[in-house]
């Protein structure tokens, strides 16, 4: 699979294991010696950044357990107790629940990165998708995790989102029941949010492992969007990709600990510090920040079930990017129309954030709704259309010709190519 | 400098929720308060007296059930000595038991005891305001908040501000006033311009040489207020000193990381782009 030179083991107890298991094998050609397109820029650092969060989650959210009591009625106090009185409980705790802040935030990075530059695209699609599916079962994750700690927030966010399902015609409020275990959100709804809570991460590290084989059998997209032709189109992943890995999730890190230890509280919400009280709604319920987008399309339209059906519809949507978007070209570098819309889209997805944090009402539900329209239409009309309008520009004619007109200039290409080994 | 672009504007979306309900409500002034920012940390004397202005003043009404006296004692808090808070612990006397003939009873306190509530459960309090019950103290400067706005919220990333409840609690023990004529208040509510809807069952808890103050500070209704804030602000993040100072050391261990990476990642690339 690469050209970039084989594993060879010079120990024989290595080698003895290795001709049983290739899994040193396995990790060589994945992780050291695998082709990644040499032109690279940042934006590709958010799936590492992405996995190694997920890691980090996973650690805190162990031990967190170590330490929590999930019962309505010693939760909010158990995770007061891990924040006073387990050693550094109170890092473990903002770890974790930042770090839900964080994963989101490179997650949403990662998702415009593969909008931008068309790396849904043939034949990325399944590779997409299972993106599409990742990403699902994050916001399942950590919806169930906000509700853990058991103050007035997570209780109420539970009520509103588990009663979105009584929007289903005939059987709806059997659902809701059955999905909270009880006739109100109640006892047996935390403890089985805590459970899938905790079961969820696991599945989501199985299917990280597919997106990443999925990933490495068609290989990687670049910020040009043309395939890679010849070995000087790619670096080995190592060192190369791992060192720029490196530098992005340090950086990355940075803003990370800026939240955990100057501003844990910043993105939460103080109503979340007062316990649960099932008879005192919050005047207002707002989720967390990386939901608010859904929330405000949720309230835009006037139905209840078509308010859920647009949310769910906002993200089932995606899964069809692949054939919506009908051009031939994949990188927005080379498509001047859909550049622009792109960064549209990007605007209206914080617009509705904005508006998600809003309470619905007067001049707030009409730019819900004007910009709940727009997000469709992106998806559902201008992409498919821009195909068939759009004149794109010329495409390099290879990787390495493109990287090298970049740093370079022109001049340089002739001697820099003579120069560099034909790795292939 | 894209990604700094969608970083700041998914914050700023967060920062501009609503954070209380008080549409109407008067924005709370910002207090400069000693553990504000990256360098922050909390005065010992000021701690103090806020101690002694909650045990003397809000006890009566309202618990403090996640600090117990030791907690007086341990770093990063008020700086009592562990002797000086066992003697405080002793003056209290705690319900305890059942005993080996299935009696409670009664004995000192000890350091591991939490600060004792002024009623035995919550129908007992209630039944002492009307029906209104005093919320624990514990976490009340991260339980409460306000608006900051879209702009303040988002130079408050930058800033590292997150002092809105303790601002709000200040504003709160400073912000009654004499109701509006047309209010018609029932006699057991109270008018304060920060609470929502205004009408507190409250009454005013602090006056003017209502606490003795052992260090010479002004005896105000303001010094009061600042300290008990400021003491409270302690119990809601015991362990706020610890997290600025090891904050401060994963920053620089971040940066100078960084740095490092930064250069070694030139050398690795300098053969792709020769």
């Amino acid at each position: 699979m690469s050209p970039h030179g084989e594993l060879k083991l010079q120990n024989k107890y290595l080698q003895w294991f290795e001709r049983r298991l290739p899994v040193l094998g396995l990790m060589h050609s994945s992780f050291v010696a695998y082709p990644t397109p040499r032109n690279l820029n940042y934006w590709w650092t958010f799936g590492g950044i992405l996995t190694v969060m997920l890691v980090i989650q996973i650690v805190t959210g162990v031990v967190l357990v170590m330490h929590y009591t999930p019962t309505v009625a010693d939760a909010f106090d158990s995770v007061e107790h891990i924040m006073r009185d387990v050693n550094y409980g109170w890092l473990l705790r903002y770890i974790h629940s930042n770090g839900a802040s964080m994963f989101f935030l490179a997650m949403y990075i990662h998702i415009f990165r593969g909008l931008y530059y068309g790396s849904y695209k043939d034949p990325r699609e399944v590779l997409w998708i299972l993106g599409v599916i990742l990403f699902l079962l994050t916001m399942a994750t950590a919806f169930m995790g906000y509700v853990l700690p058991w103050g007035q927030m997570s209780f109420w966010a539970a009520t509103v989102i588990t009663n979105l399902f009584s929007a289903i015609p005939l059987i709806g409020k059997a659902v809701v029941t059955w999905l909270w275990g009880a006739y109100a959100v109640d006892q047996p709804t935390l403890l089985r949010f805590f459970s899938l809570h905790y079961l969820l991460p696991f599945l989501i590290f199985g299917v990280v492992l597919l997106h990443i084989w999925a990933l490495h059998v068609v290989g990687q997209n670049n910020p040009d969007g043309i395939d890679v032709q010849t070995g000087r189109d790619t670096v080995p992943f190592t060192p190369y990709a791992t060192v720029k890995d490196s530098f992005g999730m340090i950086c990355f890190f940075i803003l990370f600990a800026w939240l955990i230890f100057y501003i844990p509280n910043y993105l939460g919400h103080p109503d979340n510090y007062i316990p649960a009280n099932p008879l005192q709604t919050p005047p207002h319920i707002v989720p967390e920040w990386y939901f608010l987008p859904y929330y405000a399309i949720l309230r835009a339209i006037p139905s209840k079930l078509g308010g859920v059906v647009a949310m769910f519809g906002s993200i089932a949507v995606l899964v069809f990017v692949p054939w919506l978007d009908t051009s031939k070209v994949r990188s927005a570098r080379y498509r001047p129309l859909y550049k622009q819309f792109f960064w549209i889209l990007l605007l209206v997805c914080v617009g509705l954030g904005y508006l998600g944090s809003k309470p619905p009402e007067g001049a707030y539900v009409i730019a819900a709704r004007i910009l709940t329209a727009y997000y469709f239409l992106h998806f559902l009309v201008i992409l498919p259309l821009l195909g068939f309008v759009e004149k794109p520009k010329p495409l390099p004619a290879s990787i390495s010709e493109s990287v090298l007109k970049k740093g370079k200039g022109g001049a340089a290409l002739a001697t820099s190519a003579a120069r560099s080994p034909d790795r292939n | 400098m894209r990604s700094l672009t969608i970083a700041v504007a998914l914050l700023a979306a967060q920062a501009a929720a609503p954070v209380i309900a008080a549409e109407g409500m008067p924005t709370p002034q910002r207090q400069s308060w000693s553990f504000a920012g990256p360098l922050g940390h909390y005065d010992r004397a000021q701690l103090q007296r806020g101690f002694q202005v909650y045990r003397e003043v809000c006890a009566q009404c309202h618990s403090l059930k996640y600090i117990a006296f030791r907690n007086l004692a341990q770093t990063g808090g008020p700086g009592f000595t562990e002797a000086q808070a066992r003697a405080l612990a002793a003056e209290y006397q705690i319900t305890d038991g059942p005993d080996d003939t299935g009696e409670m009873f009664q004995r000192p306190g000890r350091l591991s005891d939490v600060l004792p509530p002024p009623a035995p459960n919550e129908q007992a309090l209630r039944s002492r305001f009307g029906g209104a019950l005093p919320p624990d103290l514990s976490v009340i400067t991260k339980a409460r908040g306000y608006e900051a706005g879209l702009v303040f919220g988002l130079l408050d990333f930058f800033r590292q501000y997150q002092e809105h409840g303790a601002d709000y609690m200040y504003a709160l023990l400073n912000g009654y006033e004499d109701p509006p004529a047309d209010a018609n208040l029932s006699p057991t509510l109270f008018w304060n311009k920060y609470f929502p809807s205004n009408r507190i069952a409250m009454k005013p808890p602090l006056s003017d040489d209502l606490v003795d103050y052992s260090d010479g500070s002004p005896k105000t209704v303001d010094q009061y207020s600042r300290d008990v804030v400021a003491f409270l602000a302690w119990a809601a993040e015991p362990h706020l000193e610890a997290r600025k100072r090891i904050g401060f050391q994963a920053m620089i261990f971040l940066i100078v990381f960084a740095g490092l990476v930064y250069f070694t990642k030139k050398k690795v690339w300098s053969d792709v782009h020769a």
